[in-house]
């Protein structure tokens, strides 16, 4: 043995170093602080989904008829739709930034769990559109001739099926992070498994909307979104390591 | 857990139809820093890519301590720092707040350590800059003191001394010296030579194909 030895001789002290490591609830925290930081850095990306929402939902009385009976037979449709799509529209953005730069290949490189933070930066988007969804559509309800007592049932619909859309638009955003213009792709590959989200929502919505227990088509969301938090941290993970090869 | 070795073994890489790596072998003890050389294309890149386990080579394998990577990935990387050709860096986020993100999720780290790590590389003057106002030498030395910070016995680097003036250069040798004095070891894939003291240091050229 040589002097060259002196890291592992060194192992008493590399232990507690491990144990130094910060717990991997301590590094999701870091990483939900970081997105969430960072998308504040980049208000206009941040306002976009949004602003979407907003625009299509007060479109529809403009272009099909003010009459308010008329739309809140549509209100749920448009509320969905519109939430799917701009839903959609901030996915892309999800990994594509940090693959491009390297701080992702750095992550995976961590040696922590990466399925932990992809989760993190999964509930980071669902903070930063899935939330102010939720919180927008009951306004963009009552400009649909929306009764007021629908509106908790309409927040709670679209709030949960939100958390799917960012779960199931998660892999579908790993899949094509390495692709330079993945918009269309993207759409291609989630839009289909979304649908039961569609489904489900809009039910839940329509029931509100009439005053009756939406509490069946709110379950089948929960469901979901129980499904999608077990399979879709895991499948995204998988899609990561694939392109980072 | 046995003395810090890393050994190639016999490893060939395909990219596509190209036969990048034919069967290359190399071992690194403590102490010792193995640079890469060749020409554009010869897989010096790949070869990085391959030992930190983001490539699957089609044959050949890897050892950490003796130990097949491959059987333990997370627990080699959290030996290991790698730096690619561009500095891992958010272009919105301040040096140090990258560096609080980039290696806070890998270790607990304390604001003196920053400070000081930040000072090595002669960035306490615009470590609370946003990167994207910084050089490309500047955002290269924050990417040192992320290695630096990670504190780790195997650096893998590509290319580590691009964009850096003389003196950053000299910087890069000094801390590989120093790394390497403490029983590091580093593999490094290099164009111009690094600065560092010749008796730690070993080649191994990788062939056009």
């Amino acid at each position: 043995m040589s002097e060259v030895s002196a890291w592992s001789a060194a192992l008493p002290a590399a232990v507690p170093e491990r144990r130094a490591a910060p717990s991997a609830l301590a590094v999701a925290r870091l990483m939900l602080e970081r997105d969430l930081r960072l998308a504040f850095r980049k208000a206009s990306q941040l306002i976009q989904p949004l602003a979407f929402f907003v625009i299509v939902t007060t479109l529809f009385p403009l272009a099909v008829t003010p009459s308010l009976p008329e739309l809140r037979r549509i209100a749920p449709g448009v509320v969905w739709a519109a939430a799917l799509l701009s839903s959609l529209l901030a996915l892309e953005f999800l990994f594509r930034d940090d693959a491009q730069d390297g701080t992702l290949e750095q992550f995976a490189l961590s040696g922590r769990a990466l399925t932990g933070l992809l989760v993190a930066k999964t509930a980071a988007h669902w903070l930063l559109t899935g939330l102010p969804l939720a919180l927008m559509a009951p306004i963009a309800g009552a400009a649909l001739g929306v009764p007021q007592a629908a509106m908790p049932g309409i927040l709670a619909s679209v709030g949960l099926g939100t958390v799917t859309l960012s779960l199931i638009g998660a892999v579908g955003a790993a899949l094509t992070m390495g692709l330079r213009r993945s918009g269309a792709l993207l759409s291609l590959l989630t839009l289909p498994l979304v649908i039961p989200v569609l489904i489900f929502g809009a039910r839940a919505t329509q029931l509100a909307i009439k005053g009756e227990s939406y509490s069946a088509p709110l379950l089948l969301l929960a469901a979901l979104a129980v499904l999608a938090t077990t399979l879709a941290p895991l499948a995204a993970t998988a899609a990561v390591h694939i392109n980072l090869e | 857990m046995s003395e810090a070795t890393l050994e190639g073994e016999k490893i060939h890489l395909w990219r596509g139809e190209r036969h990048v790596l034919r069967g290359v072998s190399f071992r690194v003890t403590g102490g010792e820093c193995l640079q890469l050389t060749g020409p554009n294309g010869a897989g010096k890149t790949s070869l990085l890519r391959t030992i930190c386990g983001l490539s699957y080579p089609e044959a050949g394998a890897i050892h950490w301590r003796g130990e097949d990577v491959r059987r333990d990935l997370p627990a080699f990387h959290a030996e290991m720092a790698y730096l690619g050709h561009e500095p891992p860096l958010k272009m919105e986020f301040t040096a140090r707040e990258n560096l609080t993100y980039w290696i806070g999720v890998r270790r607990r780290l304390t604001r003196a350590e920053l400070d000081q790590k930040l000072e090595r590389v002669g960035g306490e003057r615009w470590a609370d800059r946003p990167v994207h106002t910084l050089s490309a030498g500047q955002k290269r030395r924050v990417a040192l003191a992320g290695l630096l910070l990670m504190n780790v016995p195997l650096w893998l680097l590509d290319e580590p001394t691009t964009h850096l003036d003389v003196d950053g250069q000299r910087l890069v040798g000094t801390l590989l010296d120093e790394h390497l004095a403490g029983g590091g070891l580093a593999v490094a894939a290099v164009h111009h030579a690094l600065m560092m003291s010749e008796r730690t240091l070993r080649s191994l050229e990788l062939g056009v194909v």
